[in-house]
C-alpha cells in the first residue's frame, strides 16, 4: 500500500470544521468515489472535526490519498492533545440523548467507513483514523 | 542531474546520447512485433509515445531506480494512458506490454557497443536494464487489466440498472419489481437508482416488490431496510411486497424488525393500500362485458 | 455576522439553506427562527435543504431542535428536498429525525403545512378511517 498524496491541515475553530469538509469533499471527488461514498466521508470528517474542536480542544487532520493494489482509498487522521476519551467503548455506542458529548459522533464516523481506528487516553489527547476505500 | 547514493549505472548517459539511434532501433523492433495490428497505431504517434518515453525514463533513472515513487510518476502516467487506450483499441496485454519489452533487444545492442572492452560492465548493465524493463513491463500489464475490469464493471453496472428499471405505476406511486438473486453491491445501485427516482418524479410512495428474489439474506434485507429509512427521511413512502412464506421465515429467524415497515404479500394489494394513502379510488364505470 | 434569511409567507415561515453553514451559523438560524415564529405568530416552518449535500448529526439536531420548539410554540415544520446521497448517509449515522416532518418537494410540504394551518382543508391521505366511500 502507498500514500499517493498527504495534506495537513488545522482543526482549531468551527470554521475549519467547514473548510476540513469542502476539502475532503475535493479529495474524494478526484479519487472518483461515488456521490454517496462522498457524503459519507465527508459527513465522517465533519464529525470527527467537530469533535477535535469542541472535545479536543483544536487539533490537526492529516489526510491522505492510498493506492492498495488496484483499489483507492481516501485516509483522514484526526489528533488533538485534548483531555482523551476515558471510555472509548461507552462513546462508540450512540448516545442518542443530545448533549450527552460525542452523542452520535464516533460511532458513526465508524459506521460511515471502511475502516476506523482510535487511541486516546486521559491526559494524553485523542487521535482517530478512518479511511473509505472506493 | 544528481545521482542517489549507490546508483552508478551508466544507462541514463547512454540513454541521453544515444537517443536518436535508440529510438530508431526500438521503432523498427516494435513495429516488426505488431505487424498484425499495424492499422490500429498512428507511425506518428508510435515514435512521439516513444521519444517521450525514453526521455521521461532517462530522467527518472537518474534519480532513483523505485519505479513506484514519486519520480517515476511521469512515466508511469505515460505508461498507464498507453495501456489504457491500446485496452480499448483491443490489443492483448501482451501486445500491449511490447512497447516496453521490445526496448531490451536495442538496449542490449547499445550497452555492448558502448561498454563492450569491459564484459563486467556489460554485464552488470544488461541485468539493471533488464530489471528496469521487467518492471515497466509489468506495470502496463497492471493496468491494462485494470482497464480490462474498469470496463467489465460499468458494464455489469449498466446491466444492473437495465435490469431493474423502476416503473411509475400511477401518478405519486412507483413500483420496483426486484428480479432475481440479490447481491450485496446489486441491491444498493438499485436502492441508489429508486431514491433518485423517487426524487426525480415527486412520488409519495414507491412499492418495492420481492416477488421474484428466491433468498434474501441479512445484507440484503438490512439495505431493503435502509433503503426504506432513506425514503421515508426524503418525505416518501416505502411498501415492501411479494414476500414469501420463506422470505418471512429467513426474516424471523434473523430477528428483523420489520414493525416500522408496511408489508403485503401480493403487489396487488401493495398497489391497493397505496392508491388508499395517496387519496385514490378506483370505481367502477360500466358493467363487465362477458 | 451572516445569519440565514427567513421569508414570510403569509402564515409560513421559509428558510432556504444554501450555505455549508459552521455550527454558529445552526445555532443562530435556530435562534432567529424561534424568535420569529412568535413575534409573526407563524402556525407553519419550511426548511428547504435541497441545497445541502451534507446534514450531520449536529444539523440533523438543530432540524429536530426546530421541529420540536416550533411545536411548542403552535407551529408545525416541514423540511423539504433532502438529497438522497444525504438520507442514505443520516440512516447509516443513525439518525432518525423523529419528529421531523419531511416532503419531497415544496407543493407537498405546502399540502402538509395548509392542513396544519387550517388553509385549505385536509389533504389527500390524511384520512386513514379505513373505509372506503360508497
Amino acid at each position: 500500500m502507498a500514500v499517493t498524496r498527504t495534506e495537513k491541515l488545522p482543526v482549531q475553530a468551527t470554521e475549519d470544521v467547514v473548510r476540513v469538509r469542502q476539502a475532503v469533499r475535493a479529495w474524494a471527488v478526484e479519487l472518483g468515489f461515488s456521490l454517496v461514498d462522498q457524503t459519507k466521508i465527508v459527513t465522517a470528517a465533519s464529525e470527527l472535526a467537530r469533535n477535535t474542536v469542541v472535545y479536543g480542544g483544536g487539533g490537526t487532520v492529516e489526510m491522505e490519498s492510498l493506492i492498495d493494489g488496484a483499489r483507492r482509498g481516501l485516509r483522514l487522521t484526526f489528533a488533538d492533545q485534548g483531555p482523551g476519551i476515558p471510555d472509548v467503548d461507552a462513546a462508540l455506542r450512540d448516545g442518542f440523548t443530545t448533549g450527552h458529548g460525542l452523542g452520535l459522533g464516533l460511532g458513526g464516523a465508524r459506521r460511515l467507513s471502511s475502516e476506523f481506528e482510535i487511541r486516546s487516553q486521559p491526559g494524553a489527547g485523542t487521535v482517530v483514523r478512518i479511511t473509505r476505500w472506493k | 542531474m544528481p545521482m542517489s547514493p549507490g546508483r552508478s549505472s551508466r544507462i541514463p548517459q547512454l540513454l541521453d546520447r544515444h537517443e536518436k539511434d535508440l529510438l530508431t532501433a526500438w521503432m523498427e523492433r516494435q513495429l516488426q512485433s505488431v505487424a498484425a495490428r499495424r492499422d490500429l497505431l498512428d507511425d506518428k504517434e508510435l515514435r512521439e509515445q516513444s521519444r517521450q518515453f525514453l526521455r521521461l525514463v532517462r530522467e527518472a533513472a537518474t534519480t532513483s531506480d523505485d519505479i513506484h515513487g514519486a519520480e517515476w510518476a511521469a512515466v508511469r502516467d505515460l505508461l498507464g494512458s498507453i495501456s489504457v487506450s491500446r485496452a480499448r483499441q483491443g490489443f492483448t496485454p501482451s501486445e500491449t506490454a511490447t512497447f516496453v519489452f521490445s526496448l531490451k533487444e536495442p538496449v542490449f545492442a547499445l550497452l555492448r557497443q558502448q561498454l563492450g572492452s569491459d564484459a563486467g560492465a556489460v554485464a552488470e548493465e544488461t541485468w539493471n536494464a533488464t530489471v528496469l524493463l521487467d518492471r515497466l513491463g509489468l506495470y502496463t500489464t497492471e493496468i491494462y487489466q485494470r482497464g480490462r475490469e474498469e470496463v467489465i464493471s460499468r458494464q455489469q453496472q449498466d446491466m444492473m440498472e437495465l435490469s431493474t428499471p423502476v416503473v411509475q405505476l400511477w401518478e405519486g406511486i412507483l413500483g420496483l419489481p426486484l428480479i432475481g438473486t440479490l447481491d450485496s453491491a446489486r441491491t444498493q445501485v438499485v436502492m441508489e437508482n429508486l431514491l433518485q427516482r423517487i426524487v426525480d418524479t415527486g412520488a409519495r410512495i414507491a412499492i418495492i416488490d420481492i416477488t421474484g428474489v428466491p433468498t434474501v439474506d441479512t445484507l440484503v434485507a438490512q439495505h431493503l431496510l435502509k433503503t426504506v429509512a432513506a425514503a421515508r427521511l426524503m418525505g416518501a413512502d416505502c411498501i415492501i411486497s411479494g414476500i414469501r412464506p420463506q422470505i418471512a421465515q429467513t426474516v424471523v429467524h434473523l430477528g428483523l424488525d420489520l414493525t416500522t415497515v408496511i408489508t403485503k404479500s401480493t403487489l396487488a394489494d401493495a398497489f391497493a393500500v397505496a392508491l388508499q394513502r395517496v387519496g385514490l379510488a378506483v370505481v367502477r364505470s360500466a358493467p363487465t362485458r362477458t | 455576522m451572516d445569519r440565514i434569511p427567513i421569508l414570510k409567507m403569509g402564515p409560513v415561515l421559509l428558510v432556504s439553506i444554501q450555505v455549508d453553514m459552521h455550527d454558529q451559523l445552526a445555532l443562530t438560524l435556530q435562534d432567529d427562527l424561534t424568535d420569529r415564529i412568535v413575534t409573526t405568530r407563524a402556525r407553519g416552518v419550511l426548511i428547504d435543504i435541497s441545497s445541502l449535500e451534507v446534514v450531520d448529526s449536529f444539523i440533523g439536531r438543530m432540524l429536530g431542535n426546530i421541529a420540536a420548539m416550533s411545536k411548542v410554540l403552535d407551529a408545525e415544520t416541514v423540511v423539504v428536498g433532502m438529497r438522497p446521497a444525504v438520507a442514505i448517509t443520516l440512516v447509516e449515522l443513525g439518525m432518525s429525525l423523529t419528529g421531523v416532518r419531511t416532503a419531497l418537494n415544496v407543493e407537498r410540504a405546502m399540502e402538509i403545512l395548509g392542513a396544519a394551518t387550517g388553509n385549505g382543508g385536509t389533504p389527500p391521505g390524511e384520512v386513514t378511517d379505513g373505509r372506503h366511500p360508497d
